[in-house]
């Protein structure tokens, strides 16, 4: 017996990568998949493990480590595997050489990610297996897993977690690193020249293997009946299990390691054993659809939903039409996530409301800038698309509409993929305003580094991509960079820049407040002075409110010293203490 | 024990609910507990809304407490005890650090804070509360606030005293043992 320690799913996926022996690791930072390559990342004397610009070029580098040889995985959200699904599809006429798994997270209930599409979708698609664990101990098996049998197969496979499993902890059991010699390198281009020629010989290859995988997938033991009373039998998988174990101990369960591609015969014995059958998973009835079209009357998505994360109470109440014995819940105000006190990106949307100016939001943390009281950003759709959509803004509605836009970016996002769209404002003949906001890190997904920071995910100094002269280099002749509280210098660059006809990119560059452990003087509101104008609240700091009596509170457990107030108070009510 | 115990920590971002979890789950691991904890990462976390989950017992299912299953709910703000409190079990207990953390809607005057939170609360379920910042203040550090939260818990939980502190050295980061002792010392004898 190893020794039993509790991980979180995520640490467990590391855990089982590295005991599978895997060698080559490569991933962009998305919640809720982050912490598998920081977790990876302590067994660097073993392994490789990389931060990669984006998701696409992390699942090509796994792709050529399996081409080498090497077990390799690369790592994502949902919404990172369509920015790596060019490289899958391929990848999946080309099959392995070392064994190759794409660990992918999906976020049911959308804690933070702007939408919720199943990756068991994309799967079916392209013809990749899926596995998907139902707790931290079987995260570290499935991924050891995944990596057998894909060499089995010759598939890549997917591991499908969710936000649920991925930041929950449970007891994991311990065992040592198998190492694996590199599989020798063979030349074979008809495996991998996807050429027209080549690659229709490839689709046959495929769809063959996955009949044999799904043949396979009704007595590998990653798919498990479990009989019980045969009134009720369900068909799960993933986290949903555990609601059904919790709501209905005594359901026959056929609890689906690998989602796809699904086990039919299994499938068709086990409903000819119960006499309700139902589905339970959330999102997509993925696999709902699949046993509706083997013929089999079961229940799904009309009893549940096809919105956001399952609960044990929601099957008590549709399954077995309990109600839940718990108070009605209070009316409260809401608590939204915010912008952290001294976050620098305040002050950068502050002068933009002041401006009147729209911007064109990306995805981090500068999303919480389109919400009140700042109300900046009018759109945010995905990776890089700030400064593309912008564009077409400009292009629909021409340039004096645009002159009260702005596409706001933050250094990482911009790095993932914004230069190719900066590139093409430049090479279209654009005008307009870009502005970077550098807090150098990624700073929603808890501080990682990227290729602009200097440092690598296994903290060795490297080059830092200097962000003015890449700029320069796509053709912006007017890049600058500005202090993210100096006001006055924000308000006028942006305003000339808005007025000018040339493309501008204004770098804030002010580091993430998080990053910046130093001990700093807080501010304090003088109500003798204060003349409850209420201009220290416009920018919407957590850390300000307004007392009974009209003056404001700056609460010192909060406040980071950024001095914003300061600056927009005109009666000198704010001042610095603990200097 | 046969019985799972649920318990609920939540918070507004950034106040240390996921470490009292760690730590909560850290004691029943060593208690020879089955153990789930379920945390929130991400967007959720900068300053909003924030719950984690404990459950512990023999053998766990899901990670999750629902409406009506709390055994026990530790609030580090007020207006979050009251935005979960109908997760409480009828004998449930509450508790609360005494403090308030204006959210945006009612720094904005979109929304008013409720008045006599933990008042009205002491009505309907058992609440123990304490001034959990002003305590981690005059100990020099108002981050440990959860730990003197946790300490008036503790005197409501099955560990020893002994236990507590072997978790709380375990998993708080080195440098802040002895605070954090203090702090669960200042909640526990209160």
């Amino acid at each position: 017996m190893g020794k039993k320690v509790m991980m979180l799913g995520n640490e467990a996926i590391a855990r089982g990568a590295y005991e599978a022996g895997v060698r080559v690791s490569a991933a962009y930072p998305g919640t809720p998949s982050t912490e598998i390559s920081e977790a990876l990342v302590q067994y660097k004397d073993e392994l490789y493990a990389e931060w990669s610009p984006n998701e696409k070029v992390a699942a090509e580098v796994a792709i050529g480590a399996s081409m080498a040889g090497a077990r390799a995985m690369a790592c994502m959200k949902h919404v990172g595997l369509n920015v790596a699904s060019d490289p899958l599809y391929t990848a999946s006429y080309m099959g392995v050489t070392g064994g190759l798994v794409l660990v992918v997270a999906d976020d049911p209930g959308l804690y933070s990610s702007q939408n919720e599409q199943d990756t068991r979708m994309v799967a079916r698609a392209a013809h990749v297996p899926v596995l998907e664990p139902s707790d931290s101990g079987e995260a570290k098996e499935f991924m050891k897993l995944a990596f057998d049998y894909s060499e089995q197969f010759d598939r890549p496979f997917i591991l499908r977690t969710t936000t649920r499993l991925a930041h929950s902890q449970s007891s994991v059991e311990l065992q040592d690193r198998v190492e694996r010699e590199l599989i020798p390198y063979e030349k074979n281009i008809a495996k991998r020249v996807m050429m027209p020629a080549m690659a229709k010989a490839r689709h046959g290859v495929i769809e063959e293997k996955m009949v044999e995988l799904a043949e396979a997938a009704n007595t590998l033991p990653v798919n498990r009946v479990e009989m019980r009373d045969t009134k009720i039998g369900v068909i799960t998988s993933g986290i949903p299990y555990q609601y059904v174990r919790e709501a209905l101990p005594e359901a026959s369960v056929l609890k689906l390691g690998m989602v796809h591609p699904l086990p039919a015969k299994l499938i068709a014995d086990f409903a000819a054993q119960v006499e309700e059958l139902y589905i339970v998973e959330e999102l997509d009835p993925v696999i709902e659809t699949q046993v509706r079209a083997m013929g089999i009357a079961c229940k799904g998505k009309e009893c549940f939903t096809l919105l956001g994360e399952y609960s044990a109470n929601m099957l008590r109440e549709r399954i077995l039409g309990e109600t839940v014995d718990a108070k009605t819940p209070a009316q409260v105000p809401n608590r939204p996530p915010i912008l952290c006190p001294g976050c620098p990106h305040r002050s950068v949307f502050y002068i933009l409301k002041k401006l009147g100016i729209h911007a064109a939001g990306d995805i981090g943390c500068y999303t919480l800038g389109a919400v009140a009281p700042l109300s900046v950003v009018d759109s945010t759709i995905c990776m890089g698309a700030s400064i593309s959509s912008m564009h077409g803004i400009e292009k629909a509605a021409g340039r004096e509409f645009k002159k009260n836009w702005v596409a706001v970016i933050g250094d990482s996002t911009f790095l993932h993929t914004g230069v190719n769209s900066l590139m093409n404002m430049v090479y279209n003949k654009a005008t307009g305003t870009v502005i970077i906001l550098d807090n150098s890190t990624t700073g929603m997904t808890g501080h990682q580094d990227h290729a602009a920071t200097g440092w690598t995910l296994q903290k060795e100094p490297t080059n830092a991509v200097n962000l003015v002269r890449l700029c320069e280099a796509l053709g912006v002749k007017h890049v600058q960079e500005i202090n993210a509280f100096d006001l006055e210098t924000l308000e006028r660059e942006i305003k000339a820049a808005n007025e000018s006809d040339e493309i501008h990119v204004i770098i804030t560059k002010t580091p993430c407040v998080l990053l910046d452990k130093r001990k700093k003087p807080v501010y304090v509101s003088l109500s003798d002075k204060c003349k409850k104008c209420g201009m220290c609240l416009k920018p919407g700091c957590p850390a300000i409110s307004r007392q009974a009596d009209g003056t404001v509170r700056i609460d010192d457990t909060m406040c980071t010293g950024c001095g914003l107030c300061e600056q927009l108070c005109k009666f000198q009510a704010i001042e610095k203490v603990g200097e | 024990m046969s019985e799972t115990k649920s318990i609920m920590i939540v918070g507004v971002g950034g106040q240390g609910t996921l470490l009292t979890s760690r730590i909560l789950g850290g004691l029943a691991l060593e208690n020879g507990f089955d153990v789930k904890i379920s945390e929130v990462h991400g967007m959720s976390q900068r300053g909003g809304s924030v719950v984690t989950y404990v459950r512990y017992g023999e053998k766990v299912a899901e990670p999750i407490v629902e409406e009506g299953q709390a055994d026990v709910i530790i609030a580090f703000e007020r207006l979050e005890a009251l935005r979960y409190r109908h997760f409480l079990k009828k004998d449930g207990v509450l508790i609360a650090n005494d403090w308030r953390i204006d959210p945006m809607p009612v720094i904005i005057g979109a929304a008013e804070y409720p008045d006599h939170i933990l008042e009205d609360l002491e009505k309907e379920v058992t609440v123990y509360s304490i001034d959990a910042t002003e305590e981690a203040k005059k100990l020099g550090n108002s981050k440990v606030s959860n730990l003197v939260v946790l300490g008036m818990a503790a005197r409501h939980m099955d560990f020893s005293k002994e236990q507590w502190y072997s978790v709380i050295e375990h998993t708080v980061p080195p440098k802040t043992i002895d605070v954090n002792k203090a702090a669960f010392d200042a909640g526990y004898g209160a």
